[in-house]
């Protein structure tokens, strides 16, 4: 789960790492009272969606008069923000962050991910701010120092400074930049976190080290101990078919094809997506019912994949194992029934009670198409979105 | 002769008395040799009482003691899953399987951090499991599916390990053993753990081996069988078509940053000697072609 950078900024805090002062802001009316209340001369303003790259997409502007606070939030409130992460269409900006504006000498790289390969929560960090992480993977690698943090003794002051030392930064600003990397470390730890960013953090003309940004991505399985966590979600950051889709128990995620797929099992779904895409069709959505689908989530599935305009014809791809065969069948025909189902539906079974599965299809007097395998499936339902027989 | 469990195997079983627990083990008591294999429950709750003639016991160290099982297999729900498994590791059992789905992610960096230099195996967590067909069924996998042969299986996950075995199975080729691994970032054992047991078995002739997109495993597997392995391997990756970024449905299923992607881990595997195929229907087919030539 994500969250906006207002609100990863907010627990940064928490566990002491250093920030500029900011205010989250809803209107232009509120922007204002925000840059009048945190004073000075210089303010940012900034879109808060959850994509990245908002700078280059003209999401965050400086300020330097209470004017161009007023003129830059009615600029970017309400906008259709366009960055590499959003897609063509873009994400529309419904909140700002209206912060002070900060003396910066040099920007860094920190940043701490869930490294899979050595089973350890892994620290990255670059002399290169301020640009992509990737991008710097790409062309300098040998900016990116890596360190990989014992989970019993977390990370010591001792290797904090090592590794902020090893990114140039000056000794009088070594104490802040120890606290803030032990501090980004505790977090996300404690917050249950798989990725956490704070690009740039900075360095200022006084010596201090501030997150200028804080990007977070948190475990979706660990949500049930985070409370705090869940109440920063925000629906609207959010695809809506997901949403629903989670509602029921379902793992959707909406793709720009027009072939619905129902599998249950996650490999399997993407496989059937590949297979799909192998037989020159594309695949509108994933969509993993699960172990336990009943007809009622069978229904439910069916009438998110009917919500998307470019459907032109569906496949249900089911190996049964515990779910058994006739159980898929009969939520299959009732969702086909109470959806009336407008396009080409291929459905291939196979595992337990199979022929039991494929009698109920075939009495239901339903237009199911039958799919002897895979392949055949996907063939067929390639072939009935193209609107051939 | 198979990998890790055999018709002598003993297995604990940790979540017996849940609803899912209950379920399962009732399948994989009725499956081959299961009503000799699973010989101990473990719910400190319910200890004395027995459930489908199996003793529960209080603790996994005094199933151990009581009953000689070597072998564990957990459905404790996620938030307390990780815990099962320190349990299961400081009994000091041969082996674990992690069915449970849904586990924190920084409970399993903390469990395998304990787990660094202890003698137990672990297999999961969100994994189907494993079966030596005809002899033991040690997970949720229909077991009526599979057929007892020659072809090692494994896999990140659940219903494409069905895809895969059934396909053999339709073809004729019987399995020596089926893993699932499981489809989280942080698990046990990896492709390349599982692929050294069934290359060091005599009764596997060859491996079918099933991955999917994120993390680097089938790619660390596929160098070591371009050095080491002495069997032919099929392989297919999930994912080909999947969007950057986004979690599919695994929570290890996520490519970020160009890295772990079905292509590139394809290519690799190509690269070492593995017959591999990008269509999930013919893993089958390739594998009955291989070993006709």
């Amino acid at each position: 789960m994500k969250i906006h950078e207002y609100q990863g900024k907010e627990i940064l805090r928490e566990f002491g790492v250093p920030t500029p002062f900011g205010v989250a802001c809803f209107s232009v009316d509120e922007a204002l009272a925000a840059a009048r209340t945190l004073g000075g001369n210089v303010w940012v303003v900034k879109a808060q969606i959850h994509a990245g790259g908002r700078g280059k997409g003209g999401g965050v502007k400086v300020a330097k008069s209470l004017d161009e606070v007023q003129t830059y939030a009615q600029q970017i409130l309400g906008m259709q923000l366009v960055t590499h992460q959003t897609g063509a269409e873009g994400q529309r900006v419904r909140r700002l962050l209206i912060e002070e504006g900060a003396q910066i000498v040099k920007e860094f790289y920190v940043g701490m991910v869930v490294d899979r390969a050595s089973q350890r929560v892994t620290l990255l960090a670059s002399s290169e701010g301020g640009m992509e992480i990737e991008e710097v993977a790409k062309h300098a690698p040998e900016k990116i120092k890596t360190l990989r943090i014992d989970p019993v003794h977390g990370l010591s002051e001792a290797d904090a400074a090592q590794a902020a030392r090893g990114i140039g930064i000056p000794e009088a600003a070594l104490a802040g930049a120890v606290a803030a990397l032990r501090g980004l470390y505790r977090a996300f730890v404690e917050k249950d976190a798989m990725l956490a960013e704070i690009n740039p953090l900075v360095l200022t003309a006084d010596d201090r080290v501030l997150a200028l940004d804080a990007k977070f991505n948190f475990d979706s399985n660990a949500l049930y101990r985070h409370p705090e966590i869940v109440a920063m979600r925000d629906l609207d950051e959010e695809d809506a078919a997901e949403i629903e889709a989670s509602r029921f128990d379902l793992s959707y995620i909406s793709l720009d094809g027009d072939i619905g797929c129902l599998v249950n099992g996650a490999g399997l779904a993407m496989a059937t997506m590949d297979i799909i895409k192998l037989y020159g069709g594309s695949p509108a959505n994933f969509l993993d019912v699960g172990g336990g689908a009943n007809r009622e989530k069978v229904t439910e599935a069916f009438k998110l994949m009917l919500k998307n305009p470019r459907l032109k014809a569906i496949l249900v791809n089911i190996f049964g194992g515990i779910m058994k065969c006739d159980v898929i069948a009969e939520g299959v025909v009732a969702a086909a029934r109470e959806v009336h189902l407008t396009v080409p539906l291929v459905v291939r079974l196979e595992g337990t009670n199979v022929d039991l599965g494929k009698k109920i299809l075939a009495e239901s007097g339903l237009p199911i198409i039958s799919g002897n395998d895979m392949a055949d499936a996907a063939q067929k339902v390639v072939a009935a979105a193209k609107g051939e027989k | 002769m198979s990998i890790l469990i055999n018709k002598n195997s003993k297995v604990i079983t940790q979540g017996m008395t849940g609803k899912v627990g209950q379920f399962h083990t009732q399948q994989s008591k009725a499956y081959a040799n299961g009503v000799n294999c699973f010989v101990a429950g473990v719910n400190p709750k319910k200890a004395g009482e027995v459930f489908e003639d199996i003793p529960v016991y209080a603790s996994v160290r005094d199933a151990k003691q009581a009953t000689g099982a070597t072998v564990s297999v957990i459905y404790v729900p996620p938030s307390g899953a990780a815990a099962a498994i320190d349990e299961a590791v400081e009994a000091e059992l041969d082996l674990v399987i992690c069915i449970t789905e849904g586990i924190p992610v920084h409970d399993m960096l903390r469990t395998r951090y304990k787990m660094q230099g202890k003698k137990t195996l672990l297999i999961g967590p969100n994994c189907p499991g494993l079966i030596t067909p005809d002899e033991i069924k040690i997970g949720i996998m229909p077991g009526h599916i599979h057929r007892k042969g020659r072809i090692g299986v494994v896999s990140r996950s659940g219903t494409l390990t069905y895809e895969a075995v059934g396909q053999l199975s339709a073809l004729g080729m019987g399995q020596s053993s089926c893993v699932g691994i499981g489809g989280d970032p942080i698990n046990g054992l990896k492709h390349i753990d599982v692929m050294r047991l069934f290359n060091d078995d005599p009764d596997t002739d060859a491996v079918i081996m099933v991955g999917e997109i994120g993390g680097s495993d089938e790619e660390a597997c596929a160098r070591w069988i371009k050095d080491n392995m002495k069997k032919p391997v099929v392989g297919f990756i999930a994912g080909v078509t999947a969007p950057e970024g986004k979690r599919m449905g695994h929570a290890g299923a996520i490519i970020s940053g160009g890295q772990g992607g079905a292509n590139e881990k394809l290519a690799v595997m190509e690269e070492c000697g593995i017959h591999i195929t990008r269509n999930p229907a013919e893993m089958g087919r390739v594998m009955q072609r291989i070993l006709k030539t």
